[in-house]
Order: structure tokens, then C-alpha cells, then sequence
């Protein structure tokens, strides 16, 4: 595991492990395929990275959705994730986690 | 790759369309429609092998044998990488079932739904997905044509182009001017014209730092500049000066026979002339009036099928998508939602809501990186506008190990997206 996954983890997960999770309708929200893709541009096609950044292939809903939260609320020292967290509702964000996890 | 061999891949897509035409009760032959994609670039690579994975038959129609990135290039001109390690095959994509054909598309004909090669093969779409690039404005700068060129290399093709500039650089004697004469909005990869300067400051100040760059502006602001100058200022000293629109940076005419450059107010004799013109969508989508008599084509931002013809969808540097640059991210993006779009369409559903993200790395040096950062939506008028409060660019006041970490990413970021392009 990441640094920061740890680090983030650690610091909210447990808490976070509490609260009910709702997902968003699919129909009118936008595709969570359409929201996941887009992180390929970095992280490689189904979160598979070949270079110097983090894979996200292998994180848990709950561990991504405690780390896109916490880059969401600047809690984590990053030099991207704070800025790409930003464009998401919370529902996208269980969604992109959701749509990462059913693929693990 | 000869003609012969074309005709082959021709057929082989014939072949594929009859053997879905007799065998209808397969599921993946009744959805995959006939899907021709344009040029194997940043957009339509990707939008093929996402096709792909959809499950969709694809014909990728590409004029060289391997793409090379614009991306990076900057890195050769800067003698930090080599032309090879920024070209790529298409065997990946072969392997993933992408139909990859050779050869240059001279026409694109909406009623027919087909396309013409050289050579006069014709391929029949059910659906067109457009990436070929931009070509430049000859017209633009006096003097600036195509023979030009081979003299003062726009290098904003990779390619020989790239090739030219770098020896032209490595020639130069120490205490040389390069000029980059950047054009004036919209064009390609808005920072990518300053990242040149900062990189090829780099290899001056290594090999021969008596030279200098000398940027001659259209424009009186760009891409990241305060982040570039606070760089420039702290890694190169006055070895790169910037000469704004509003001071006499605009290039009105050149002279390649001696290397001269003509501003509105001055005139530069220069070792090195780097001129980008102006840019539009490339001249292939006049075969169809995709342009609409501008530069670029209008589409509709959701799904990327043009608004001129219907089944022809446009995307990458050659689209109107609202408020996206013109970069190989925005591509590799909207080639995934057009993918998803086209997919959908095919089997008669709506299709989703996009969500696109572009960020463009700038190498201010080999251990120095900075980016701008968007998320994208559609907003009501059906226009691609940015989300607010999101995105953005790197702090001002960042430390040299966050700069440093920057760089690496920006390495990362080129894995990544060509992998996603190329498997
Ligand atoms: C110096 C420089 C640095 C850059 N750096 C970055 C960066 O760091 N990050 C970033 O995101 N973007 C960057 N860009 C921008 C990026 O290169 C373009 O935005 C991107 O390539 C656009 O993708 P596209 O699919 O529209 O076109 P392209 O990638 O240019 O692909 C077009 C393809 O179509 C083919 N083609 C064209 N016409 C025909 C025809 N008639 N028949 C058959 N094939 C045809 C071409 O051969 C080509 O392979 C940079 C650009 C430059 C110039
Ligand atoms: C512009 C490049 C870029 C894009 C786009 C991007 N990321 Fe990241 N991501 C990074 C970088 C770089 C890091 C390392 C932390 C940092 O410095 O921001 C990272 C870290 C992460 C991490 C932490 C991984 C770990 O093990 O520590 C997660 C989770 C993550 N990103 C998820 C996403 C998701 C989900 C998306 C799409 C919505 C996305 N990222 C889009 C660049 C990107």
C-alpha cells in the first residue's frame, strides 16, 4: 500500500466504515464508466499504471472513496489528486469507487 | 506497406461485414456495426480500442506505418530523449482485434457513408469517427509555406519535422539566437510552445550558454506563464526572453534564405527559427463541409457527431469542444466518450452523460514539472465547460522535491495515456 493510501486509510476509513453508503441512481448520473475512464489518462486503462504513478486498480470502494474524499477536502499532501478530487459530487465519488471495485 | 497489402485489410473488413450480414443470430455480430476511425492519434487510437473493448468491429485508417508523439518531443529538441522512445507501433492495437489499415484518406463522402484511399479503395462506414489533427495556415505568415518550413521547422508535427529542428540545434555554435514564434490562440497544446523555449534552454545552458531563446509572441499571455517565468527566472537567468504581442512580437513575414524575421516592429537574424503558425482543423474535412467554412468543426459536445453530417463524428485537435484545449489529454478523453456514445448508439440506446478531464505537464526542466488541471461537463446550453472550484494550476510557492515530483508524474502521464492509446 501507498503512503498516502496508508495515511489516509488510517486517518478516515475507519470512520468512514460507519456511514451507510448510497449509491447514485445510474440512469440519470452521468456513466460511472464515463467518470472512470478519464483517470486512465494517468493512471493507465483500468487503473493499471506502467510509469512512476500509483495503479489504482487494486483499492477497495471504501479505501477510494476515504482517499477521493480526503483529496476532495485538501487531508492529503498530493500535487494532483486535491485539484482532479474537486470535480466530483460525493455520489460520483462512490460511484468511480463502486465501478473500480467491481472490476477487482 | 504496399498497395497490395491495403486492398488485404480491405478486404478483410469486407469479409468481416459479409460474415455478420449470414450469421445475424450471433450477439456480437447483430451489435457491432461497421465503425471506420480516422487517424491513429491521440483521439482515434483511443477511440478504437475502446470500440474495442465495447465489443464493436473497428477499421483504424492511419497514413503512417507508427505514430509519434508531439507530446515529449520537446524532450528530443532538448536532447534529454530519443525520437524512438516518443514512436509507437500498432501491433498492440492489432492484437486487441483493431482493424489497423495503411493508408492516406483523400475524401469523405457523407452520402455514400464511405471513404476513399489513395489509390482509389473506398471503406463503407455505418459510423465515421474523425481524430486527424490540424494542419497549418500557409497563408498566414509572408513567406511561412511549405518549403519554408523544411528551413524554419514548425516541429508542431512530430515526425522529420522534429528531426530537423534538433540537428539545426545541435549545429548551432555557442552564442546562437533560437527564435519560437508562437501563434495566436486557438492552436495546439497552449503550453507547449514555452515548455520548447524552457527545454531547449536546458540543452544551451548544458552545451553552449552563451546562446539565447528569443520567444516572438502573437499573444500578450499564455499558458501557465507565471509558473514558466518564476521557472525561467530561477533555472536559466536571462538566457530566455520573452517578447509579447504588444511589444513587437508578432510575425508578420519571414526570409528562410537568411533567416530572417520580420515582426510588426523589428527584424531578427537568427541561427535557429522555430516559426508554429496558425492553425485549423485539418484539411481532410473539407471533403465533406465538416468545417462549415471555419477552422474547426462544430459538433454536438455530447456525443461528437458532427452537426453538419450525421453518422460522422469529429473529436481531438480538429473539434469545437467547448471549453477543452487542444491537447493529446482532451483527445484521449473525448475519444472515450465518443467511443461510449457511438457504442450506445449502435445498440439503439441513449447515450450517458460524459465527464472529460484534461491536464497538460509542462517540463520547466528534466526534474522540474508543473500542470493545469480541469474536470469537464456539459452544461445547459450543451456546451464542455469546466467545473468550478476544481482544477487549476500548481502552486506558485512549491518546493523544488514538489517540482521534482511534478516531472515524475508528467513521465507517469506519458506511460499511461499511451498505453491507453496503443495497449
Ligand atoms: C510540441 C508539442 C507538445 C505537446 N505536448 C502535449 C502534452 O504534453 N500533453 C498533451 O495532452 N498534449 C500535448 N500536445 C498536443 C497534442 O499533440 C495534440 O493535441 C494531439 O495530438 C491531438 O490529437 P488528435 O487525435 O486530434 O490528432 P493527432 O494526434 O495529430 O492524430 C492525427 C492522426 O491522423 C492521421 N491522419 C491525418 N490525416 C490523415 C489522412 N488524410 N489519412 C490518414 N491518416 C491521417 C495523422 O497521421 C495522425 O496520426 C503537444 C503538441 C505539441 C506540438
Ligand atoms: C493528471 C493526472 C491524474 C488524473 C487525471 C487522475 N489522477 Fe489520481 N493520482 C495522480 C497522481 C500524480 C497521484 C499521486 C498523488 C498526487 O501527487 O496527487 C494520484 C493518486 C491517486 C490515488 C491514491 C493512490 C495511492 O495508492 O496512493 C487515487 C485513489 C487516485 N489517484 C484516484 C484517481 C481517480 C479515481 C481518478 C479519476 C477520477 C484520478 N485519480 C485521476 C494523478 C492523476
Amino acid at each position: 500500500m501507498s503512503p498516502i493510501k496508508t495515511m489516509v486509510a488510517g486517518t478516515f476509513g475507519a470512520a468512514l466504515l460507519a456511514l451507510p453508503v448510497t449509491l447514485p441512481a445510474a440512469a440519470d448520473e452521468t456513466a460511472p464508466a464515463n467518470l472512470a475512464n478519464a483517470c486512465a489518462g494517468c493512471h493507465g486503462t483500468d487503473g493499471i499504471s506502467p510509469g512512476p504513478t500509483p495503479s489504482i486498480n487494486e483499492i477497495s470502494e471504501e479505501d477510494m472513496i476515504a482517499l477521493l474524499t480526503a483529496f476532495k477536502n485538501d487531508e492529503a499532501a498530493v500535487t494532483m489528486m486535491n485539484r482532479i478530487a474537486k470535480g466530483y459530487t460525493d455520489a460520483e465519488i462512490a460511484a468511480i469507487a463502486a465501478y473500480f471495485a467491481s472490476m477487482m | 506497406m504496399t498497395q497490395k497489402s491495403t486492398r488485404r485489410d480491405v478486404l478483410k473488413l469486407a469479409g468481416a461485414a459479409t460474415a455478420a450480414t449470414v450469421a445475424p443470430t450471433i450477439a456480437t455480430a447483430q451489435s457491432a456495426g461497421g465503425v471506420v476511425v480516422i487517424g491513429a492519434g491521440f483521439g482515434g487510437a483511443t477511440a478504437a480500442r475502446y470500440l474495442r473493448r465495447a465489443g464493436v468491429s473497428v477499421t483504424l485508417v492511419e497514413q503512417n506505418s507508427s505514430f509519434s508523439t508531439c507530446p515529449f518531443s520537446n524532450t528530443v529538441l532538448g536532447g534529454i530523449n530519443n525520437f524512438s522512445s516518443i514512436t509507437h507501433g500498432f501491433g498492440g492495437l492489432r492484437r486487441e482485434g483493431v482493424n489497423v489499415v495503411r493508408g492516406r484518406v483523400n475524401a469523405v463522402d457523407p452520402d455514400a457513408k464511405s471513404i476513399t484511399l489513395d489509390g482509389g479503395d473506398t471503406i463503407a462506414y455505418d459510423r465515421l469517427i474523425m481524430s486527424p489533427g490540424i494542419d497549418f495556415k500557409w497563408d498566414a505568415i509572408e513567406g511561412y509555406d511549405e518549403a519554408a518550413a523544411e528551413l524554419m521547422p514548425h516541429a508542431w508535427k512530430a515526425g522529420s519535422q522534429t528531426n530537423i529542428l534538433r540537428r539545426q540545434l545541435e549545429a548551432m555554435p555557442d552564442g546562437g539566437v533560437v527564435a519560437i514564434a508562437p501563434p495566436g490562440n486557438p492552436f495546439r497544446c497552449p503550453p507547449g510552445p514555452y515548455e520548447r523555449a524552457s527545454l531547449i534552454a536546458h540543452y544551451l545552458k548544458t552545451e553552449k550558454p552563451r546562446s539565447k531563446v528569443l520567444i516572438l509572441d502573437a499573444k500578450d499571455s499564455f499558458s501557465k506563464q507565471g509558473l514558466f517565468q518564476a521557472g525561467w527566472a530561477e533555472l536559466y537567468g536571462d538566457l530566455i526572453e520573452w517578447v509579447p504581442f504588444s511589444e513587437g512580437g508578432n510575425v508578420a513575414r519571414v526570409d528562410p534564405a537568411t533567416n530572417t524575421i520580420f515582426t510588426d516592429f523589428d527584424e531578427h537574424k537568427v541561427d535557429v527559427a522555430n516559426i508554429i503558425p496558425p492553425q485549423r482543423s485539418n484539411r481532410l474535412v473539407d471533403t465533406a463541409g465538416l468545417a462549415d467554412g471555419g477552422d474547426w468543426c462544430p459538433i454536438n459536445q455530447t456525443t461528437f457527431e458532427s452537426t453538419i453530417h450525421a453518422n460522422i463524428h469529429v473529436l481531438g485537435d480538429a473539434s469545437i469542444a467547448g471549453r477543452m484545449p487542444k491537447s493529446g489529454f482532451s483527445a484521449n478523453s473525448q475519444a472515450k466518450v465518443c467511443a461510449a456514445a457511438v457504442a450506445a448508439l449502435l445498440a439503439g440506446n441513449d447515450p450517458a452523460s460524459p465527464s472529460f478531464i484534461n491536464t497538460c505537464y509542462s517540463l520547466v526542466a528534466p526534474d522540474y514539472g508543473i500542470s493545469v488541471a480541469a474536470i469537464y461537463r456539459i452544461i445547459e446550453d450543451g456546451t464542455i465547460a469546466p467545473v468550478a472550484g476544481a482544477g487549476g494550476v500548481s502552486p506558485s510557492d512549491a518546493p523544488a522535491s514538489t517540482r521534482a515530483l511534478e516531472a515524475d508524474y508528467a513521465r507517469g502521464w506519458y506511460a499511461s495515456i499511451t498505453a491507453d492509446m496503443f495497449g
